[in-house]
């Protein structure tokens, strides 16, 4: 009896060998990580469990340092690799790295003031000030002035911003150091900073405890976490002039500029008059010839691979905004295709080939 | 099968005894050189004493410095420990010596689950609970009146946030009270009845056989218990991470955040995107690991000492 069982179990595995499903393995950022579970879960239904996806969300560090190390098919970053990588990878592999962006996410100023119920008003140079800790109240005439029909409580400001290293705070940094000199300088933008002021809480949901226990606190999250969970978060006064609430469409608009044919572009304080100016791409990464990464092992691989990635690009763009990420825009969509189809395996152009078809 | 109970049977088994404990050794070195290994950058590029000793950590500007880590290590967990010490030497004596059995037995379980709750829970008690009941009932009255009566103090309190040294102190310090109250208590159980029944024969009282006959000889276990605490609130994480406050800016301020080296490396591994980044959290790893291995030999040596005493004591 136990001798068919075990029988039983081997016919078993050899049937699942036999059906040859692909395993394309991922690592990376945490932000997105709903999303790529998302895409990965439907994904498996559509191809009935020919490609499966393993995604870990290591964080963008892990899973650019995992895609270098040619652990994984696919990297995932909150931001582009810097030119110093992308040279480091020609030297070291003989073929580019493509950063292709396949969804947004807007980070929001989040507040708890008692008794203010409509969203405040915030310019990209009073978040500054406030994160240098140059605005420590919250009547300051410069937070007053922006928004006239509030009244303000004489709270101290209380800033809340992560301890971890994370995607969500090069956005926000990068922002700031875009609209304050003050702060690219004394600051800078990175994944960990060495913050002036503030109480550091671990991940969103630690900023989000932390504001949401103390009055007068100012933080800064992931819209998608802010939405779910009913945080008050304020408008942000744009390039144009205008005062941005983060929705599904502004962060799609911040997107709507020219871009780089590499997509590696900060879209923060965008130019797009509609646009979300505390927006970002988040990445998918992977080498032009896929041959030269070393967990690609058979062509089969790197078109299951380039496939997938297509239609993430395409049809799996409607699972952006059930999720509260922001899709790519027209443009966005035809620079990610282009980066795409720039694909080959050894010398076959199967990008070319599988995104035209 | 004759062959294994005979000497070269009993051979082998020694050397697989000899294996498995080399393997621990081995692996305790191989932990030491694979944390020096990644650090080396840093420790190489600072040298060990600058890199212990520098006050800057700035990771967008390549800046790495572990003082802010190592000093908020130790003011957190060495005021843990003397916060809880007594509290749970008191606790531990109770249920020894003066509770009776089922009020004793209801304490223990009491004592084991905290030991067993895990720490992120902890941490979550901190944000929700702790904190923010600190800052309005301890820390802005404190503010208030120092603001009033002794400025001189307002910037050893620091921003009364609630999230800073003092929380986290407070949640470790609860974290830690039945590792030392349940190493106290078993020293204290196993004091020999004799040495009871010798100090009750001369006449003493319940106080004066608990001072002069059995915490001297339970020193030794109770001190175990309080190293073994320190250690663990050393390493601690979770907790600490989720109520201090995390800021490394020095100088630290009772009410205003901190920063230990547990908690940089939890929260900046993930993300550090930069070789030199990296490799200076593994470097302050390979810095936790010297701090554990001092106060775990700190600890053997007290413990030898007593012992020591103990015997020439009989």
């Amino acid at each position: 009896m136990r001798k068919r069982g075990f029988i039983g179990v081997l016919v078993l595995l050899g049937l699942t060998w036999a059906q040859q499903s692909v395993t394309l393995v991922g690592a990376g950022a945490t932000f997105p990580y709903p999303l790529v579970a998302k895409y990965a879960d439907a994904y498996v239904r559509l191809t009935g469990g020919k490609v499966r996806i393993n995604y870990q969300s290591i964080g963008s560090g892990g899973g650019i340092r995992q895609f270098l190390e040619q652990t994984v098919h696919f990297g995932a970053s909150d931001a582009p690799l810097d030119d110093q990588r992308m040279k480091e990878i020609r030297g070291r592999f003989k073929t580019n790295a493509l950063n292709i962006g396949y969804a947004l996410g807007a980070v929001v100023p989040t507040y708890n003031l008692p008794g203010v119920q409509e969203p405040l008003r915030f310019t990209g140079q009073v978040l500054a000030n406030i994160f240098l800790g140059k605005i420590k109240t919250w009547n300051d005439p410069a937070i007053q002035e922006l928004n006239p029909g509030v009244k303000l409580p004489p709270l101290p400001i209380t800033v809340v911003h992560r301890s971890d290293g994370s995607g969500t705070t090069y956005v926000w940094a990068d922002y700031l150091s875009k609209v304050s000199p003050e702060w690219a300088q004394k600051v800078g933008r990175g994944t960990s900073l060495a913050w002036p002021v503030g109480v550091g809480a671990k991940g969103n949901e630690g900023v989000a405890g932390v504001v949401r226990q103390t009055p007068g606190a100012l933080g800064y999250v992931e819209l998608t976490y802010a939405k779910q969970n009913g945080l008050a978060y304020g408008a942000v006064q744009n390039k144009a002039g205008r005062f941005v609430l983060a929705d599904l469409a502004s962060i799609k608009a911040a997107a709507n500029v020219p871009l780089p044919g590499d997509m590696r572009v900060s879209l923060t304080n965008t130019a797009a008059p509609e646009g979300y100016p505390i927006a970002s791409f988040t990445y998918l990464l992977l080498y032009e010839e896929l041959s030269a990464n070393k967990a690609v092992a058979s062509e089969e691989e790197a078109r299951a691979l380039v496939q997938f990635v297509n239609w993430i690009l395409t049809e799996g763009q409607r699972y952006n905004e059930s999720l509260n990420y922001g899709a790519l825009s027209p443009v966005a969509q035809q620079r990610a295709l282009a980066l795409l189809s720039r694909v080959t395996y050894k010398g076959k152009s199967i990008g070319k080939e599988i995104v035209n078809r | 099968m004759r062959w294994l109970y005979t000497h070269f049977g009993d051979r082998i088994f020694a050397f697989i005894l000899l294996l498995l404990a080399t393997g621990v050794m081995a692996l305790a070195l191989l932990m030491a050189y694979e944390l020096y290994r990644g650090g080396s950058p840093v420790l190489h590029g600072f040298g060990l004493l600058g890199f212990a000793l520098d006050t800057q950590w700035d990771p967008v500007r390549g800046k790495f410095g572990a003082w802010p880590y190592i000093l908020g290590t130790l003011i957190v967990s060495l005021s843990a420990l003397f916060l809880s010490f007594f509290p749970a030497l008191a606790t531990a004596i109770f249920v020894a010596e003066y509770a009776p059995k089922w009020l004793a037995q209801i304490i223990n379980f009491l004592l084991d689950l905290m030991a067993a709750v895990p720490s992120v829970v902890y941490g979550l008690w901190g944000i929700f609970v702790l904190a923010p009941w600190l800052r309005d009932k301890v820390q802005l009255p404190l503010y208030f009146w120092a603001s009033e009566h002794a400025p001189a103090l307002l910037p050893l309190l620091g921003v009364p946030t609630g999230y800073g040294l003092m929380s986290a102190i407070l949640i470790l310090a609860s974290m830690v009270v039945p590792y030392t109250a349940a190493l106290a208590r078993d020293a204290i159980a196993l004091v020999p009845k004799e040495h009871r029944e010798a100090a009750y024969a001369l006449g003493a009282t319940h106080w004066e056989v608990l001072r002069l006959a059995i915490l001297p000889l339970a020193r030794g276990g109770i001190l175990a218990g309080a190293f073994l605490a320190l250690g663990r609130a050393v390493g601690e994480t979770m907790a600490v991470t989720m109520v201090i406050g995390n800021s490394h800016k020095l100088p630290y301020t009772i009410f205003g955040g901190a920063a230990t080296m547990p908690s940089v490396i939890a929260n900046e591994f993930t993300e550090a995107v930069e070789d030199l980044h990296l490799s200076a959290l593994i470097a302050v790893g390979f810095l936790l690991f010297l701090v554990a291995m001092l106060v775990n030999f700190t600890a053997a040596y007290v413990l030898r000492r007593q012992e020591r005493l103990v015997k020439g004591a009989l």
